[in-house]
Parts: C-alpha cells; sequence; structure tokens
C-alpha cells in the first residue's frame, strides 16, 4: 500500500513535469537538480507611468509603497508620543488636555502595532523579499498584491481621519476595551471609535490579501532546488508569521463587527446593564469580559506577527556578517513553528486581573511559560553562530547585536509579567509599558533599522551614509535604553500607566518625577536621532555610494539577479537553480568565504559543506 | 527525515513530509488559485468559528430567557404553525445546489461547455433562492414578530443581535457567491476558459479550475451553513 502512494506522489510530479532542461554549466552526476515543476510564471507587464510606479503590480514596488505608508504612519506615532512624553515631564505647563493624551496613546499604540510594524515587517519585507529569497519571477499573484496594498492605504486614511471628526479620535487605549471605548465620558467615543474599528476591518481585509499571496509564492513557487528548508530564515519567520496573521485576525475582526454594532445599532454584545450621568442605558446582558477574550486571540499572536520576522531577519542579518553559517538552523526553524503554534495558547495571561476565573490563569501562566523555551533556543543559537564567527562590526551587524540584547531583556522581564501572582501587583504600572516596549517596540524596530541598513543596496543600489548611521545607532540603542530602563523602577514603586499627569502625592517618591523629565529628554534626542535617519535614506538614495553587485557578500538569491537593482521579473531570462542552503559561509576547503546558493557542488569540489 | 522512518508513517501522515520536503512546490500539481482558497476559506473558518463561540457565550451568560426556536422561526402552513418547515426548505435548496455545483466542476473539467454553463447557472438561482428565503425570514421576524437586534419581544435581547449578524455575515458570502457563480457561467457561455481569455482585472489567462476554485467556496459556505442552522435552529 505504501509503495502505491510513493508512486502516486512521484506520478503526481511527472505529470508536471516540463522535459527536464538541464542547467547551463552543470555537470552531469554531480550536480542533480530536479526538472522543473511548472512552466515559467505569466507576468503582468506595466505599459505606463501609472501602471509602472503607482497601481504596480510588481512586489518590489508593492513591497517599497507598504515601506513608505508604514513608515510615514510610523512618524505620525513618533510625533504623539513626544507629545505625550512631555505632557508627562511637565505637567504644570498643561500641554495636552486629559482627552487629547488619552487619544494620543491610543492612537499611537494603534499605529505602531499594527499600521508601523505589522504593515512594514509583513507588507514591506515580505513582499519585496519573499519572491526574491524563493528564487521566483513575483508573488503568485499580482494582482490581489496590488489590491492588497491599496486597501492597506485606505485604511491608514480612514484611522488618520478620526483627527478630524467630531469628538476627535478615540481614547479607549490601544485594547479598545469595551464598555469604557464606547460609552461618553472616553473620548471619541461616538465617530472617533466607529471609524478605529472600521479601519482594523479593512487592514484585515486587505492583510488577507497580501498573507495568501505571501504563503502560496512560497509554498508553491520556488526556484529548482529550493526545498523549504533551505529557504532563509527570514522566509520562515515571514511565512509563520503569516500563518499566525490568518488566524488571528479572524478574531479582531469579529470583535470590531460586534462593536461596531454595539455603538451603532445598540446591541448589547460587549455592553452590561450600566448607568451613566444617572442614566441607565439602553444596552443590557452583554460580556465587556467576551471582546478581551476575542482582543487577546488576536492580541497575543500579534506580538508573535511582528516578533518572527523579526527572529528570522536577524538571524540572516547575524549569519552574513559573522561570516558564519547560522547555528541548528533546523531547530531554528522548528523554534519559529513552535512559538507561532503556542501563540494561540496563551492569551489570557493579558487578562489576569480582568475577573475571569484565577484557575484559568494557571494554566496560562503555564503556557507562557513554556514559550521560554523555543525563544531561549533561539537567543542562544544567535549566540552560538556568533561564538568564533568572523564578526564584521557594520550596521547591520550593530543592529542585530543590539536587538539580541534588547530582546533578552524584555524577555526576562516577560518572565516576571507571565507569573500570575508576581503580575497582579504589576500589572498597570509602567514595568509593563518597559516590557513591552522593549521586547515588541524596540527590538524590532532595531531589526528594521538593521534590515534596512542592510537591504538598502538592494533596493537603490547606493549604500546608506556609514558616519551618520553610526551616530543613529548609538544614539537610538543607548537613547532607548535611556527611556525605558528607569521605565522599569517606576513601574517597581508603583507609578500608574495611562496617568496624563503624575503629581505629588505621598504614594509616589518625587524621584519618578525627576526621572519623567529625563525620560522625555532621551525620548526627544531619540526622536531627533530618527530624522536624521530619515535624512540619511533620502541623501544615500540620490547621492550615496554606489554599491557593488552583493555588497555584503550574502549567500542568497535575492543578492544573484543579473541586475542590482533588481528588474521586472527578477531573474532575467532564466530562473536560478539552487543547489545549497543560504548559510554556507567560511566552509573549510572552499577558496572563498562564501558560496552562494547558485554555486553547482563541481565547482567547489574541495569545500567539506553540510548536506542541506 | 530519512527515507525508513518515512515508510513507517501511516498512509495519511507520509504525505506531510514528502510535501514539505519536496522540492519547488509543496502540494504536486496543485494549481495556485487552488491552493489559496483552501488557505483563505481555513482563515474564514476561524471568522466563522469566533461568531458562533461569541453566540455560545453571549447565549450562555445572559440572565434573561432565551427565546424557543421552534416558536420564533416556525411558518403558519394552512394555518397551522410548523416549526423548522422554512429552514429545511432553506437548507434543503442550498444543499442541493452543492450538487449542482459538483456537476458543473465534472462538467467543466470534461470541457462540456454547456451542460456547465447550466449547471452554475442552477447553482446561482440555487443560490439566490436561499437568498430571497433568507430576506423573507427576516422581514417576517422584523415587520410581523418585533425581532430588532437591540431587543425582541421573547427574551433575551441577545437573540436577535447574534442571530441577524451571524446569518446576514453568512448570507453575504451567499450573495458574492451567487454574483461569481452568475460572472463565471457567462464566462463558460462565451467560452472564455476555453480560449484561456485573458482576465479583465488580473490579466491572467482563464481556465476551468477556476469553477473548481468557485465550487471550493460555494461547499464552504453550505458547510458553514449547517453550523448555523444547527446552532440557531435546533439548539
Amino acid at each position: 500500500m505504501s509503495d502505491e502512494f510513493d508512486k502516486k506522489i512521484e506520478a503526481k510530479a511527472d505529470t508536471i513535469v516540463d522535459a527536464g532542461s538541464v542547467p547551463s554549466g552543470s555537470v552531469p552526476g554531480i550536480d542533480y537538480v530536479p526538472a522543473h515543476e511548472r512552466p515559467d510564471q505569466e507576468l503582468y507587464h506595466s505599459h505606463s507611468w501609472w501602471t509602472t510606479y503607482v497601481f504596480s503590480q510588481d512586489a518590489k514596488y508593492i513591497g517599497i509603497q507598504y515601506a513608505i505608508t508604514a513608515i510615514g504612519t510610523g512618524l505620525i506615532g513618533l510625533v504623539l508620543s513626544w507629545m505625550m512624553r512631555l505632557q508627562l515631564a511637565f505637567p504644570g505647563l498643561g500641554i495636552l488636555e486629559p482627552s487629547a493624551y488619552y487619544q494620543f496613546i491610543t492612537m499611537h499604540g494603534m499605529i505602531m502595532v499594527i499600521y508601523l510594524l505589522t504593515a512594514l515587517f509583513l507588507g514591506g519585507f515580505g513582499n519585496l523579499l519573499i519572491p526574491l529569497m524563493c528564487g521566483a519571477r513575483d508573488m503568485a499573484f499580482p494582482y490581489l498584491n496590488m489590491v492588497s496594498y491599496w486597501e492597506f492605504l485606505l485604511a491608514v486614511l480612514i484611522l488618520l481621519s478620526s483627527f478630524f471628526v467630531p469628538g476627535g479620535p478615540t481614547g479607549a487605549g490601544w485594547t479598545l476595551y469595551p464598555p469604557q471605548a464606547i460609552t461618553s465620558g472616553t473620548p471619541g467615543s461616538s465617530a472617533g471609535i466607529v471609524l478605529m474599528l472600521i479601519s482594523l476591518c479593512v487592514f484585515v481585509a486587505g492583510f488577507t490579501m497580501g498573507g495568501l499571496n505571501y504563503i502560496i509564492t512560497m509554498l508553491q513557487s520556488r526556484a529548482r532546488g529550493m526545498t523549504l528548508m533551505r529557504l532563509p530564515l527570514t522566509c520562515w519567520g515571514i511565512f509563520t508569521a503569516t500563518v499566525l496573521a490568518l488566524l488571528a485576525f479572524p478574531a479582531l475582526l469579529v470583535g470590531c463587527i460586534m462593536m461596531t454594532l454595539d455603538s451603532l445599532l445598540g446591541t448589547s454584545f460587549f455592553m452590561p446593564a450600566m448607568i451613566s450621568m444617572g442614566e441607565k442605558l439602553s444596552y443590557d446582558g452583554g460580556s465587556p469580559l467576551l471582546f478581551q477574550h476575542l482582543f487577546w486571540f488576536f492580541g497575543h499572536p500579534e506580538v508573535y506577527i511582528i516578533a518572527l520576522p523579526a527572529f528570522g531577519i536577524i538571524s540572516d542579518l547575524i549569519s552574513v556578517h559573522a561570516r558564519k553559517n547560522i547555528f541548528g538552523y533546523r531547530m531554528m526553524v522548528w523554534a519559529i513553528v513552535g512559538i507561532g503554534a503556542l501563540s494561540f495558547f496563551v492569551w489570557a495571561h493579558h487578562m489576569y486581573v480582568s475577573g475571569m476565573t484565577p484557575w484559568f490563569g494557571y494554566f496560562f501562566a503555564t503556557t507562557t511559560l513554556i514559550i521560554a523555551v523555543p525563544t531561549a533556543i533561539k537567543v542562544y543559537n544567535w549566540v552560538l553562530t556568533l561564538w568564533r564567527g568572523n564578526i564584521q562590526l557594520t550596521l547591520p551587524m550593530l543592529f542585530a547585536l543590539a536587538f539580541i540584547v534588547t530582546f533578552v531583556n524584555g524577555g526576562l522581564t516577560g518572565i516576571f509579567l507571565g507569573n500570575v501572582t508576581v503580575d497582579v501587583p504589576l500589572s498597570d504600572t509602567y514595568f509593563v509599558v518597559a516590557h513591552f516596549h522593549m521586547v515588541m517596540g524596540i527590538a524590532p524596530i532595531l531589526v528594521v533599522f538593521g534590515a534596512i541598513y542592510h537591504w538598502f543596496p538592494l533596493i537603490t543600489g547606493r549604500m546608506l551614509h556609514e558616519g551618520i548611521g553610526r551616530i543613529h545607532f548609538w544614539v537610538t540603542f543607548l537613547g532607548s535604553y535611556a527611556i525605558y530602563f528607569p521605565m522599569h523602577y517606576q513601574g517597581f514603586v508603583g507609578v500608574p500607566r495611562r496617568y496624563f499627569e503624575i503629581y505629588d502625592s505621598p504614594y509616589i517618591t518625587t524621584s519618578t518625577l525627576h526621572l519623567n523629565v529625563f525620560i522625555t529628554i532621551a525620548a526627544l534626542i531619540v526622536g531627533a536621532a530618527q530624522l536624521l535617519f530619515l535624512f540619511n535614506l533620502i541623501y544615500s538614495a540620490r547621492a550615496g555610494k554606489k554599491a557593488e553587485k552583493n555588497p555584503w557578500k550574502a549567500n542568497s538569491l535575492e543578492w544573484l539577479t543579473p541586475e542590482m537593482p533588481p528588474g521586472h521579473g527578477n531573474f532575467g531570462k532564466e530562473l536560478p537553480v539552487v543547489y545549497r542552503w543560504a548559510y554556507d559561509f567560511n566552509v573549510p576547503g572552499a577558496d572563498k568565504d562564501y558560496i552562494p546558493q547558485t554555486v553547482p557542488p563541481s565547482e567547489v569540489r574541495s569545500a567539506k559543506v553540510e548536506k542541506t | 527525515m530519512d527515507q525508513a522512518a518515512l515508510k513507517k508513517l501511516p498512509r495519511g501522515w507520509k504525505s506531510i513530509p514528502s510535501d514539505l520536503n519536496s522540492d519547488q512546490t509543496a502540494f504536486k500539481g496543485v494549481n495556485w488559485g487552488k491552493a489559496m482558497m483552501w488557505i483563505f476559506l481555513l482563515s474564514d473558518t476561524f471568522i466563522f468559528s469566533c461568531f458562533l463561540l461569541s453566540y455560545m457565550t453571549g447565549r450562555g451568560s445572559t440572565v434573561l430567557p432565551w427565546p424557543n426556536p421552534s416558536k420564533v422561526f416556525a411558518l403558519d402552513f394552512m394555518g397551522v404553525p410548523v416549526p423548522l418547515l422554512l429552514i429545511a426548505i432553506m437548507t434543503f435548496v442550498l444543499i442541493t445546489s452543492s450538487g449542482t455545483m459538483a456537476m458543473a466542476v465534472k462538467y467543466g473539467y470534461e470541457k462540456n461547455r454547456k451542460l456547465c454553463g447550466t449547471f452554475l447557472l442552477l447553482t446561482a438561482i440555487g443560490g439566490l433562492t436561499f437568498v430571497g428565503m433568507q430576506a423573507f425570514e427576516w422581514s417576517k421576524l422584523i415587520f410581523h414578530e418585533g425581532v430588532r437586534p437591540w431587543s425582541n419581544p421573547y427574551g433575551a435581547p441577545q437573540f436577535g443581535s447574534f442571530f441577524f449578524m451571524i446569518t446576514g455575515f453568512h448570507g453575504t458570502h451567499v450573495s458574492i457567491g451567487v454574483i461569481f457563480l452568475f460572472i463565471f457561467s457567462r464566462k463558460v457561455f462565451k467560452g472564455d476558459f476555453d480560449s484561456g481569455r485573458k482576465g479583465y482585472f488580473t490579466s491572467m489567462k482563464s481556465d476551468y479550475v477556476a469553477i473548481e476554485i468557485l465550487g471550493l467556496y460555494w461547499h464552504f459556505v453550505d458547510l458553514v451553513w449547517v453550523f448555523i442552522f444547527a446552532f440557531f435552529y435546533l439548539w
């Protein structure tokens, strides 16, 4: 029976093989590569400026569109955080009204998590890198991919339009908890919240279109010889994050639809009977806890939707810039997949103080701590990759190292917060703020910077300015520690989060007030360094040093295109043929310190490569 | 995984490592669009699961009595209220349309244009009938029995909320399917799938596999209805 089944699988493969074209220059017997399984992808060829640069169906352009939109939105989030910091440091100046403070906190959180990081990692880097790294001509469904970007832009515009409606944007906090989110007294409880919910629904719809593309491209459209276990870890990170997104966003969508109905139609999904301003509201019998479950069933995987692409990208940066193969590649892949799977079983650790049954808390504390295992494996493997590597302290490497430090830091405080008994006194203090900014704010954004410094030559053909980059790195890295380290202390002494003004009180030591001034100054400096980075991007794109081909001497396919930046269809006339994984650095017996994925074994006979 | 260990695996599991270890494509010979539809449906399953789980929690946690479905949804037939009558007809029509859809897929692969187009048209009409009966049921509940999304004369206000939201979301799925069924049957009759004419928006070649992909969606919508039927009308 089993042989029969094997034959069936083989027969299936045979039916679609076009009679094997042997790649040029390969030596029969040594250089084995399976034949083509499918005909070359048909592409849409643009004819005008509009279809080339604006309504582009080329994944590379869509990726850049995604990235620019996300970064532009992120800048708004940055300015919002400046305003909040100024208010916290100098409450006497009356910079913000209390309602504005809540609105800014909400918009800052939502913009940074969804519209900057999710969109940048998956929409930006995903679109740019997946087809190139897999050796595909483009995404599987270019038209759908284009629609995905325009829906994302629409979602951003709807979100930003809430600044201009009566009542302003919602001030419910990024978690949007009902009943307060849609009850009068919360800023933006009528128009603002509805626009936020609609924007999220549009984002989910747009993301689904993009996400299906990433998955199908990676599963079904790889180059000859490119097995899944030869893919760079960047691809694995983005792939798993996309799967998480496709399974987690439904909960957000459902929660958003239900709250929109509560707000507009007066249904009572999440709204209990309550008295507001001395009057009994028409709501009756809903469950606020239900929203929290739906939100965090999305919200916790969302953390890993951001973190997993960061894990993948960082693995590649470390390997390339330490000139050493990634330690434990398979372990890294399974750790990514394992973290992704576990992330669906931990959501209620965000709800220890929400009033759910305490027994639940112990279950979720256990699953939360189990996630530390694959995560620790990844950290050890990064460190072991560095061990005895030929470490090049290039800009991407600096950011990669900073990521490891920051991530470990934020991860350790996560172990504190994952335990119910430790979490209860710490919840809703600045300790939580410090934890999640370290682990899913600063750490991923450092990866974003590292990745931009690394792949900028691929996009523009020029290098980013080294000197400006180093100033940017040190200010950002040390500055973000100056911002978030004191917050841990503030949390321990009990400063509550989401208060727009910390005034003299017998319960709060005056040192925390001085710390607030210090943090704000650090935040302003770090923010200014980002403007320097933007200047570097614009300046270097126009007048930067011309990059040679494959400037970092990397192995993966995105650097091996005939032209750089890659043209329409990515790989010229013939698609690349892959003989190895992307991590053959400093192989004993090889002439050079790297062997690109397309080099056949016959050319490096003396090299003792790992079998992949 | 080495070959010996692979051979020991039970039959269904064997394909998993072989798919994942394989070169170029994970699912051999599977059309991209078809694979995409399966993964989309997985995501959509999560949407409907979230809806239905919310419904169960909402129904479980409300303090007011839940309306009796066999009374609320009964249809007067010759003066006698018959429970589940309309729903039985709706379900029958929708599941029959799944059958005609399967026929359309079969005739599509046989390149039998006339029968393929006819069965697609029949499926579309089935779907349209379903949506029409649903509209009738909604209007009966709203105008005759005074059920609103925010309140109803029987008890817990969440009854109307969940009912209109979930059946409405499902009805939207059916309506989208019906629109595509009409478009596809027109394309079949015109011969677009034989000539491989390029799509107006996507500029990709038309292929009969598109009918199977639409079929996957259609069967999924039917399957979801079975769950909605069970949870709203039988519980």
